[in-house]
């Protein structure tokens, strides 16, 4: 097992360029979630010239439809969802300043060319460790789209967030070279 | 005969409660069967995030929370005795009334959606029903979580009757394999052969309630379970897709006749939160 990485958001070019596909990190600071609808109305605000419902700068975006909160806790439970469906939307928002994602699955050739040209990670959660790394997250706000329920932009503070790293800005995909490595002729 | 009667009400409280245990504990046969791969599996990375299952699935059940945010279409299946009789209400309202009840008391998420407007319909109904009629005067309501991510990976293939047992074995490979990390391996594979269009994802869908662990009672589908599980486990997809010998749990196959013109196949692919609990009343 490789060493575990920590790193803060938002993230900067010097740590993008640091992380390599297959690397596990535990992430702290600030990121925002959203998934297939608020993605949807991100793209369609910027196509009216509207603002986004936050600055993307050095952002990352974590894939995420969270269950509901029991009281007292700051988020039910929140694993990745899987990322394909948002790779229609994914390489407008790395354009203007999104550094991370954070899902489950592979992603389209439009989505890694996009982290190599801007400097973007796509990073992988275990899917269905939803209340495990509700863990990792201390405070949610929902901040836009708030009719979207499960769906709507919350703000998350989150405190050594597991990840590992997919894709890096290099070209990397930690999904072909696993999948090499231990592949036997069927 | 006289016919049991069987109140709407002690129906919608059983899928309420059905609806919340389901989420919150993983069923036996499965975390055992995780357990095991855990063991077994050579990648770091790869046990790594089978540790996170099973330390995943040991809080839900601790803290009584969902050990998976998408906490399903809520599916069921009930085996209804001919010679009971639902009263107070319809079987499919108490069914409905009872998921709105366990997912809002249980903060369970609620993802049914409008399909164009993508709007939340708000109390995760309509629920998935399907009703069998059996002998007897009980009803047994299984209740199966079934997650957005598995099941779009999933498929009906109509093969054509020369593509034989070798098609279909090629197209189930291919399919594990283009899905790939989406579907949240290690997976479990349910197989419908034969029957029609939809009776074929019907069975696929049943096959996946059969207990980990346990052999087909046919000892020939038995053993193509055991060949595609091997050559499934030979891709090197791995947990969560990150390389590894563990990308599927168990292969379960259905067979049921067909036209002579068809070969239906489908295959219905669950992730491993294998989430589903049963009652008889």
């Amino acid at each position: 097992m490789t060493d575990i990485l920590k790193i803060k958001t938002p993230l900067t070019d010097e740590v993008v360029s640091k992380l390599k596909s297959g690397d596990s990190v535990l992430i702290t600071g600030v990121m925002y979630t959203g998934r297939d609808a608020a993605h949807k109305r991100m793209i369609d605000a910027l196509n009216k010239g509207e603002k986004l419902p936050f600055d993307i700068q050095g952002q990352i975006i974590y894939y995420v439809g969270p269950s509901p909160a029991k009281p007292g806790k700051p988020i039910g439970s929140a694993g990745p969802t899987t990322s394909y469906r948002m790779d229609a939307y994914a390489p407008t928002l790395i354009k203007l300043g999104l550094k991370g994602m954070i899902g489950k699955g592979w992603r389209a050739k439009d989505v890694i060319d996009a982290c190599i040209k801007y400097k973007a990670i796509y990073f992988g959660a275990t899917g269905g460790a939803g209340a495990l790394i509700a863990r990792a997250i201390k405070k949610a706000d929902i901040i836009a789209y708030d009719d979207l329920g499960p769906e709507a932009v919350r703000r998350i503070e989150v405190v050594d967030f597991p990840a590992i790293v997919i894709n890096d800005a290099f070209g990397n995909d930690l999904y072909v070279k696993g999948v090499e490595q231990y592949k036997q002729t069927v | 005969m006289k016919m049991r009667e069987i109140n709407a009400k002690q129906i919608t409280d059983a899928v309420s409660d059905l609806c919340m245990k389901a989420n919150f504990d993983i069923p036996d046969d499965v975390i055992q069967v995780i357990k095991k791969a855990y063991q077994d599996e050579p990648s770091p990375q790869g046990k790594d995030v089978l540790k996170q299952i099973i330390d995943n699935d040991e809080i839900a059940h601790n803290e009584q929370v969902p050990m998976c945010q998408d906490t399903g279409l809520a599916v069921f299946f009930v085996e209804l005795g001919q010679d009971a009789h639902i009263t107070g209400g319809l079987l499919n309202d108490a069914i409905n009334d009872g998921v709105r009840k366990g997912y809002k008391d249980g903060y369970l998420r609620k993802s049914t959606c409008n399909p164009f407007t993508r709007k939340n319909v708000g109390d995760n109904t309509p629920s998935i029903i399907h009703v069998e009629v059996v002998p007897g005067d009980k009803v047994k309501i299984i209740m199966a979580a079934k997650g957005g991510g598995s099941e779009n990976m999933s498929r009906v293939m109509m093969m054509k009757p020369s593509d034989g047992l070798e098609g279909i074995k090629k197209y189930i490979i291919d399919r594990v394999r283009e899905s790939g990390s989406n579907p949240c391996p290690p997976i479990i594979v349910g197989v419908g052969i034969g029957g029609t269009f939809e009776r074929s994802a019907l069975i696929a869908k049943k096959s996946l309630l059969r207990p980990l662990g346990t052999p087909n009672p046919d000892p020939e589908l038995d053993k193509l379970e055991k060949e595609l599980l091997t050559s499934i486990n030979k891709l090197g997809i791995g947990p969560m897709g990150l390389g590894g010998r563990t990308t599927a749990l168990a292969v379960h196959v259905i067979v049921e006749p067909c036209h002579i013109a068809s070969l239906p196949l489908a295959v219905n692919i669950q992730c491993h939160s294998a989430r589903h609990k049963e009652i008889t009343i």
